[in-house]
């Protein structure tokens, strides 16, 4: 082959290569989720109740403990699990019972959630219980919001501030 | 195998517009450290300029790329396309000894070092998108975390740092920063192992091929330049973003997938790749015996071994040399190119038995004299061929006929130029041809490289000045295939055919009884 079209062809495989590279460095585009769509995201790290409350040792059961290990309370240090709900516009979309983590159960529960809903106008509850009743809910709050395509609504939980954060 | 056919396809392919040590596919692992070396100069540059808070970060980008589109913007892209060309040079390369098996047997230490490795630039890859602090930044970084949280080793999963605005803060940030800088030299540190067992590893590309490469890339930067896709903004799902499909192609699977499947697919293929080289264990070959008595010390196959399996030491039968060969037989793959090294490797040696200095046991000197011999007495016609051809070429078999005559060798770097003459001086053939493997691409290595140096009268032992270069011929069948082979056996025996007998200018005696018993 001549030297002439040796060097073109050197000069188009390079620029074959170039644009290799180059489109799938950003393409083709990818969609993570739908146009229309918005989406929650649950994320919850919360420990539950103790399932036993503390109480004080008898004396008998005091002395049956070494010396240096005699503290007057005990705490058994098993947590309950949570009962979570969350519905929009009136329709449940999640209930779960999350365990708590942990070797002996004492750890926090967690959940890290994500739905897809179309944007727009909606009514989002969220229900959490924490606490050794068996029925009914101790946080229930629920939120208007108008929903843009691909907004973000993250949903976290510190009962110090009151129980669920809508952000 | 398709994928091994591929490769040669496109070897031919390229070898018709590259000159022969130019080719790309045959400098993949060069290319990579070319590629490694223009990304960690162009990152030094972006360095000065990028601001480390999580907050500033985004707009230092902008600036660079809006205000400084010349020299910082130029570098930041230039330092993404280089980056990209290393992960595709990479993988082709990771491709390529694979097809060729050269990841088996000794080879295993730098297959096995290839894999973290490969690994290590990925992190780095990753760590570098999520520094820019754009909509691909969050994507990358709430996957990335999303991932790791399922598994059972953070406490506080990682994912809610990136759960709204309030909960941004800034020491990933700064990890990310650590990572992407640290990463890639434990790689660097990793690629010098990986180097630790062959000899005169290619570590630079051809300065032509380099400079091509370079530019096009530089052009690449320049005309199509690396942008960012808009700030984070943790308050919304980047709904849409233009992955780099180099880095983060598995971004949508570790996305959509179970956790579980994608993290047990992972870690199934990883453990696969690491133990590829004994899947199935590879029998090992009898390797390279050095013979004392006829090893004079003279450094030949030390120089020319590609395993660096072969040290000189202490003499060690008090000989007056200078020192022995000693062959590690954890290194040694038995590919005989230190027997063809070796100045004793003569076929026409006739007072003693034909032992060289260092030989194969699996297929010695003296059983490739002895099958050049057979061979020939089976030839008839005034354009008889011998041909000597490689195994891991493994066409030469196929081409033999009335008066073309076929010897193994275990790779052409095994047979002692010597063989040239002899099969011409002693009229065993009118026409010699050494067949192996493609040019600058042998299995062995340095087989093709060192056959050609000593048939050009550059290395030792070199051919004798009295053959004529018209008689034979090295052909780097390989990727010429078994039809290509031919073609040239043909157009060899017509030539000499028409040359006329071979009349050496100093006649060698023929072979006398003694030598014809001992070999
Ligand atoms: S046979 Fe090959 S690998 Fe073994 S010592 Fe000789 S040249 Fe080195
Ligand atoms: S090439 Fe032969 S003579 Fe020279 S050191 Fe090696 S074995 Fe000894």
């Amino acid at each position: 082959m001549p030297s002439v079209l040796k060097f073109g062809g050197q000069a188009v495989f390079l620029a074959a290569i170039a644009v290799v590279v180059g489109y799938f460095s950003a393409s083709p585009r990818y969609h993570q989720i739908p146009e229309g769509q918005s989406q929650i995201k649950l994320a919850i790290q919360h420990g539950g109740a103790r399932i036993e409350d503390c109480r004080k040792l008898t004396t008998k059961e005091l002395s049956k403990l070494p010396s240096t290990e005699r503290r007057p309370i005990t705490c058994s240090r098993e947590r309950v699990a949570l009962t979570i709900e969350l519905s929009i516009d009136g329709k449940v979309i999640y209930a779960d019972v999350l365990p708590p983590t942990g070797l002996s159960g004492d750890g926090v529960s967690k959940a890290y959630k994500k739905f897809l809903v179309p944007a727009g106008h909606h009514v989002i509850e969220a229900k959490l219980r924490d606490s050794k009743r068996t029925d009914g809910f101790d946080f229930d709050q629920r939120i208007e919001a108008e929903l843009k395509q691909w907004q973000n609504l993250a949903i976290d939980f510190n009962a110090e501030q009151g129980g669920f954060l809508f952000r | 195998m398709p994928i091994r056919a591929a490769f040669d396809a496109a070897e031919r392919l390229l070898s018709r517009i590259f000159p022969p040590h130019w080719n790309p596919l045959l400098n993949l692992g060069a290319l990579g450290f070319f590629f490694f070396w223009i990304v960690t100069a162009s990152g030094i540059y972006v360095y000065i300029f990028f601001d480390t808070g999580v907050t500033q970060a985004y707009s230092s980008v902008e600036y660079m790329t809006r205000d400084q589109w010349y020299a910082a913007g130029l570098m930041r892209s230039f330092h993404r396309y280089a980056s990209d060309g290393l992960v595709l040079v990479m993988l082709l390369h990771i491709l390529r000894e694979f097809a060729l098996g050269r990841y088996r047997g000794v080879r295993w230490f730098s297959w096995l070092t290839g894999i973290p490795v490969l690994l290590f630039i990925y992190v780095a890859g990753i760590s570098g998108y999520w520094l820019v602090w754009d909509k691909l930044a969050q994507y990358v970084a709430i996957v990335s975390t999303e991932w790791l949280d399922h598994l059972p080793f953070f406490g506080q999963p990682l994912a809610r740092n990136f759960l709204s605005p309030v909960n941004l803060e800034s020491r990933f940030f700064t990890l990310m920063i650590f990572m992407h800088i640290a990463v890639p030299i434990v790689a660097l540190m990793i690629l010098w192992l990986h180097l630790q067992r062959v000899t005169r590893p290619k570590i630079n590309p051809p300065r032509g091929l380099a400079i091509g490469t370079g530019l096009s890339l530089l052009a690449l930067s320049l005309l199509y330049p690396a942008v960012s896709q808009g700030p984070a903004n943790l308050a919304e799902v980047p709904g849409e973003v233009g992955l780099d499909w180099f880095y983060l192609g598995a971004y949508p699977l570790l996305e959509n997938l179970p956790g579980p499947a994608t993290w047990s697919a992972s870690v199934v293929i990883l453990l696969m790749m690491a133990g590829l080289p004994w899947l199935p264990p590879m029998r090992k070959p009898a390797v390279a015996v050095v013979n004392l008595a006829n090893c004079n010390g003279c450094t030949r196959c030390m120089a020319d071994c590609p395993y660096n399996a072969i040290t000189m030491q202490v003499r060690s039968d008090g000989r007056p040399f200078e020192g022995e060969a000693v062959v590690d037989p954890s290194l040694c793959v038995a590919c005989g190119i230190c027997a063809g090294a070796c100045p004793t490797s003569t076929p026409f040696r006739r007072m003693s038995e034909l032992i060289p200095g260092i030989d194969v046991p699996g297929r010695t000197i003296a059983s490739i004299r002895t099958a050049t011999d057979a061979e020939s007495a089976k030839l008839s016609g005034a354009n008889r061929i011998m041909v000597f051809g490689c195994m891991n070429a493994g066409v030469a078999e196929q081409c033999r006929s009335g008066h073309v005559g076929v010897v193994a060798l275990n790779c052409t770097g095994q047979l002692p130029p010597a063989f040239v003459d002899y099969v011409l001086s002693r009229k065993l053939a009118e026409g010699v041809i050494i067949a192996g493997c493609a040019e600058n691409s042998c299995y062995n290595r340095k087989g093709t490289e060192w056959t050609t140096a000593r048939l050009e009268g550059h290395r030792d032992p070199n051919l004798r000045d009295r053959v004529p270069r018209e008689r034979f011929k090295a052909v780097w069948a390989g990727r010429l295939g078994a039809a290509g082979l031919r073609q040239e056996i043909e157009a060899l025996a017509s030539s000499v055919a028409a040359l006329g007998p071979y009349a050496p200018r100093r006649p060698a005696k023929s072979r006398t009884a003694k030598e014809q018993s001992n070999a």
